[in-house]
């Protein structure tokens, strides 16, 4: 189980649980404003780009190449950005706070 | 398993130079073949840009045989995102349970009727009436509406044996017209009386810009939707095995549908207008020449793709680009993946196997390629589960 914060671009603050799947399904189930997951999480939309807060950088990691480069194009992109259909829920990412890109 | 395969004629030169070179009614269009390249160029708009002459962003040009801009398609930021704000909310409405559930309705019906045939022509007996009966969603009008988009046949703007046809194309534009006189007059909850009353920088949308709009909903959604269906069946008919792990594993099919859009490319390339002089893979673009930003070759990109020219179902990263890429990308996609799903999802439940009769395939002529987009005309004959 992992709990895990959104943080939506008019500050909005909602915190979920999840147990598998990955965050992008989790935040599109519950209406997380800003992400879509377009593409059903296969890399190919950047409809469920995150801004991790640094402090959590470690538990997440950094983006895979595959998804640098899909990043690299998309708006207000950082050090900080991943696409969260690649985030795996497990207790490794428990209490992770996510800013929403959009 | 030769019949339902689209193969990749640009792989020697997307590995040697990149490019390729297509002479198109005398307007050249040096065509971008790599992953990289194409994603790049889409997102830079102010060099390789949408907004040109109408008309000539498309290929073959359409320069000749229209004046009306298409909107969004034929508009640069930032008015293109102005444009795309006003109808965004309204494409996402496939995702509307009620909506998914006429779809549904319509798709199994379809697929019901096809069981009671021995024989079945695909493209126009059964894809050409899911994409019209479908499109009513869309627009949200009258679903007797789809008899008449089905009686304009596959092509709309072309006759038998024509690339372009200008003649043909007006019974689109007049019937859009009288449409939007219609939603003037005796407004609806339609697309077109929404367009009606929509503004645009805080004035109303102009007839011709509703037109621009309406008339790309109607072309962009048709032949691409009708080539994604068409061949879908195909890949089933040789591959029934994958319709029976479908039904087993239904949690595959957001995945799978990415792959066989991916695989399929239905809209094969869409040009761009160079703005200023520039470079393509070390090769000199002239400022007002014409790229294309070649969506099938990019989609068998060999750096990005693990086999490339393989339909892996439940392939997990897949950056396809079959929905265009950044700026323009489909805005019928929503709709399209919606049809493709449950499409699927009813195939795999109603369907044991596809027995492919006969088939002519359409291929493209793209000068240097010559592509397989999907089938002029294929029949099969549906056989249903007997358990
Ligand atoms: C499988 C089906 C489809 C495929 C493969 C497809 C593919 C594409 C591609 C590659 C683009 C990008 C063009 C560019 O960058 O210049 C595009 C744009 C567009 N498509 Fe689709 N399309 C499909 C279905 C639809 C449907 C059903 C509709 C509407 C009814 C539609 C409406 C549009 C529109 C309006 C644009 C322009 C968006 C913009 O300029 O902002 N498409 N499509
Ligand atoms: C007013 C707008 C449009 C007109 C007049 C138009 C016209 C045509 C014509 C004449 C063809 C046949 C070309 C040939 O066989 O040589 C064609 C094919 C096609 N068009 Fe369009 N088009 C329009 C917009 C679009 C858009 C916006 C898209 C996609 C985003 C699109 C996707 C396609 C595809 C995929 C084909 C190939 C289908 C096939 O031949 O099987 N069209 N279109
Ligand atoms: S959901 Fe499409 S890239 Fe993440």
């Amino acid at each position: 189980m992992a709990k895990i914060t959104f943080i939506t671009s008019d500050n909005e603050k909602i915190t979920l649980e999840g147990t598998t799947g990955s965050v992008m399904a989790l935040a599109v189930e519950n209406n997380i404003k800003g992400i879509d997951g377009d593409c059903g999480g296969v890399c190919s939309c950047a409809t469920c780009h995150v801004h991790v807060t640094p402090e959590n950088m470690a538990k997440t990691g950094e983006a895979s190449e595959i998804e640098m480069d899909m990043l690299e194009l998309d708006d207000n992109t950082d050090e900080y950005s991943r696409l969260c259909c690649q985030l795996e829920i497990s207790d490794a990412i428990d209490g992770v706070v996510l800013k929403v890109a959009k | 398993m030769e019949k339902s395969k689209l193969t990749d004629p640009f792989e020697k030169a997307r590995l040697e130079t990149g490019l390729g070179e297509m002479n198109d009614q005398n307007d050249p269009v040096t065509m971008l073949l790599r992953h990289k390249d194409v994603r790049k160029s889409a997102h830079n708009y102010k060099t390789f840009q949408s907004g040109a002459t109408p008309g000539r962003i498309v290929i073959p040009s359409e320069v000749d045989i229209r004046d009306t801009r298409q909107i969004p398609f034929e508009v640069d930021p930032p008015e293109h995102k102005d444009y795309r704000a006003i109808i965004e909310p309204w494409f996402r409405r496939p995702l509307q349970a009620e909506y998914e559930k006429k779809l549904t309705a319509i798709i199994t019906s379809i697929v019901e009727h096809a069981l009671t045939k021995e024989s079945i022509e695909v493209v126009t007996e059964f894809s050409l009436p899911l994409q019209s009966n479908a499109l009513t969603l869309l627009i949200n009008s009258d679903a007797s509406e789809a008899e008449t988009w089905i009686s304009w046949g596959t092509h709309v703007f072309r006759s038998e044996g024509e690339a372009l046809d200008g003649d043909k194309a007006t019974v689109l534009y007049d019937y859009i017209e009288n449409q939007i006189e219609e939603a003037i007059n005796s407004p609806s909850e339609n697309l077109f009386t929404k367009l009606v009353n929509s503004e645009f920088q805080g004035r109303k949308l102009t007839k011709e810009e509703i037109k621009g709009i309406m008339v790309l909903t109607f072309a962009g959604g048709r032949d691409t939707v009708i080539n994604a269906v068409t061949n879908s069946i195909a890949y089933f008919s040789e591959h029934p095995e994958s319709l029976q792990r479908i039904q087993k594993e239904p949690e595959i099919i957001g995945n799978a549908v990415e792959e066989l859009i991916r695989y399929f490319s239905p809209l094969t390339q869409m040009g761009r207008v160079v703005t200023e002089d520039t470079y393509v893979c070390e090769h000199a673009a002239k400022a007002n020449s014409r790229v294309s930003l070649c969506w099938a070759s990019a989609n068998r990109d060999e750096k990005v793709f693990e086999n490339p020219n393989e339909i892996i179902l439940d392939r997990k990263i897949n950056p396809h680009v079959g929905f265009g890429f950044s700026h323009h990308n489909c805005l019928g996609a929503t709709h399209a993946r919606q049809i493709m799903r449950i499409l699927l999802k009813t195939l795999s439940n109603k369907i044991q196997s596809i027995d492919i009769l006969d088939y002519k395939e359409n291929i493209e002529d793209l000068d240097q390629f010559k592509r397989k987009v999907g089938y002029d005309s294929i029949h099969v004959k549906f056989n249903p589960k007997t358990i």
